[in-house]
């Protein structure tokens, strides 16, 4: 089943919650697959600067988007839309193979997020 | 910590005065029951009293039960014995959408062999249609199978009115009482009931063990072939410590007191989770018609795997019917059949109790599970959603 490392992070996210004028939200998923997840980006410099999330799923959905939270915090836009799942799988110490595809939805959220501050910078 | 078992559905704790025996007859009486000799015959006298005690349970005679290795393989040999040796009266079996996967999976295989399967559709509290189940018996009808008490969310269905609507068409009569049994009194005198699969592990015995009862006359074929055991229908070498396991879980287990002792502790636990916690559905009826050990909610806006991570946490068992806990990714297609969408399927909580609960887990529970929910609808990005509720409330 789960490895210590993903219920230990799904008992304790570190960067769960909302954030107060966000430069960026991304959202994914929808309640028919089971997972729905929103990433709030602050962004200084083209870099990732605080990073907060919330997730309605299952303990895997919630214990990736901690782990990719961690995972892209301080890195660059460019670096952080290069992340594969395969890092978020890693860092859990391994997830079932039915569960990665919540990973999947973990960059997916960042992806989204990322996309639309690009999108609102140009539209500037 | 506190511990709770609250998964009482999947299994039960083994008591201990049946382990006791178990361990008795396979360390000492250890005998072959087909064997002559005198340890033969101390095992074949120790199966023909676990029928015995089988068969009085259900007011039922000792030759109409037949040990198996559980609830599967017992509804395995009825749905597939029955509609082989029936043949030449129809190839139709009349079953719900709501059974366990052991009923619908040998119908689907059934199906593969020529058979015409109906699946009735249940209501919101999960009973079965009954204007459909008349509307389907045709003259290719040789069997109808409908659960007892539903292991996901407690509905105990009416065996007698149905048992009565089989009985006039001339339909044998199944049903699958591997969660009700000991729950729920059940005499097959009084329900017209032909066929009933039992298990042991659900009332406090070993697993791989059960029994089938079948009526007197019945035409059924035995679907395990070798020697003459179980009267030629179930062929195998009997497993002596399991049923003398079983019996005496159904000895410990039959008593009125232990089912309103559960009742009362469901209840307690329902009516706690519904005033203490918002935007929480019940699933499954309420009162009598709902097995006593038997408590199934939704909450909105979480995700039922989750709810059961943060309860192990807290050293409580449950479980749920939520997508993202079965290998298939797909919902529980009960929860499907009571027509609930796809945030309530996936909001599920089923906690199942049994006589060896106690009041303080059921106190422990009710002070635990609303921080879990509150907890995880604090990560859960429907806020704004859980604001409307909450101004609409």
């Amino acid at each position: 089943m789960y490895s210590t490392e993903t219920l230990k992070r799904f008992k304790n996210p570190e960067f769960v919650g909302d954030m107060e004028n966000p430069d960026a939200v991304g959202e994914i998923g929808n309640f028919k697959c089971g997972d729905v997840m929103k990433v709030y980006l602050k962004i200084k410099d083209d870099r990732i600067e605080d990073i907060k999330f919330e997730t309605y799923g299952c303990v895997a959905a919630i214990a990736s988007t901690d782990m990719m939270c961690e995972l892209v915090k301080g890195k660059t836009l460019d670096e952080a839309y290069e992340m594969s799942n395969q890092e978020i799988v890693n860092g859990l110490k391994d997830l079932p193979p039915v569960k990665v595809h919540c990973s999947i939805l973990g960059t997916r959220s960042l992806r989204d997020a990322i996309d639309k501050y690009r999108e609102g910078i140009s539209e500037k | 910590m506190m511990y709770v078992y609250l998964d009482n559905g999947a299994t039960t704790q083994v008591d201990p005065r049946v382990t006791g025996k178990i361990i008795k007859y396979m360390n000492d009486r250890y005998g072959n029951a087909s064997s002559l000799h005198f340890k033969g015959r101390e095992a074949k006298k120790a199966l023909d009293k676990a029928r015995h005690t089988i068969a009085s349970s259900i007011n039922a005679r000792a030759d109409e039960i037949y040990f198996t290795s559980g609830g599967t393989e017992g509804n395995n040999l009825i749905l597939k014995g029955v509609a082989f040796a029936n043949r030449e009266k129809g190839n139709h079996i009349i079953t719900t959408k709501v059974e366990h996967k052991c009923v619908l999976e040998s119908c689907k295989w059934l199906e593969k062999q020529g058979f015409k399967i109906t699946y009735l559709d249940v209501d919101e509290e999960g009973f079965v249609d009954i204007e459909q189940l008349k509307n389907a018996i045709s003259d290719r009808t040789i069997l109808v199978s409908v659960i007892h008490g539903n292991n996901e969310i407690g509905t105990i269905n009416d065996l007698k009115e149905i048992g009565r609507i089989c009985g006039e068409k001339g339909v044998y009569f199944h049903s699958d009482a591997c969660q009700s049994y000991t729950k729920v009194a059940i005499d097959v005198q009084e329900m017209p009931v032909d066929l009933l699969t039992l298990n042991a592990h659900k009332i406090h015995g070993p697993k791989g063990v059960g029994a089938i009862y079948v009526r007197d006359g019945v035409k059924i074929e035995g679907w395990q072939h070798g020697g003459f055991h179980e009267m030629g229908i179930r062929a195998g070498t009997e497993n002596i410590h399991g049923i003398v396991g079983f019996a005496e879980a159904v000895k410990l287990s039959l008593s009125s007191k232990h089912i309103s002792y559960m009742t009362r502790l469901r209840d307690k636990l329902i009516d706690g989770v519904m005033t203490r916690i918002p935007y929480v559905r019940l699933n499954g009826p309420r009162g009598e018609k709902r097995l006593c050990n038997n408590a199934h909610f939704s909450f909105k806006f979480i995700e039922g795997e989750a709810i059961n991570g943060l309860l192990d946490d807290y050293g409580i068992c449950g479980s749920t019917g939520s997508a993202c806990s079965e290998k298939t990714l797909e919902p529980s297609y009960v929860l499907k059949s009571l027509g609930l969408n796809h945030e309530m399927m996936n909001g599920s909580l089923r906690m199942t109790l049994s006589r060896f609960t106690t009041e303080e887990e059921i106190d422990y529970v009710l002070e635990v599970l609303p921080l879990v929910i509150r907890r995880l609808r604090e990560i859960s990005p429907f806020k704004e959603e859980q604001h409307v509720f909450n101004r609409d409330a």
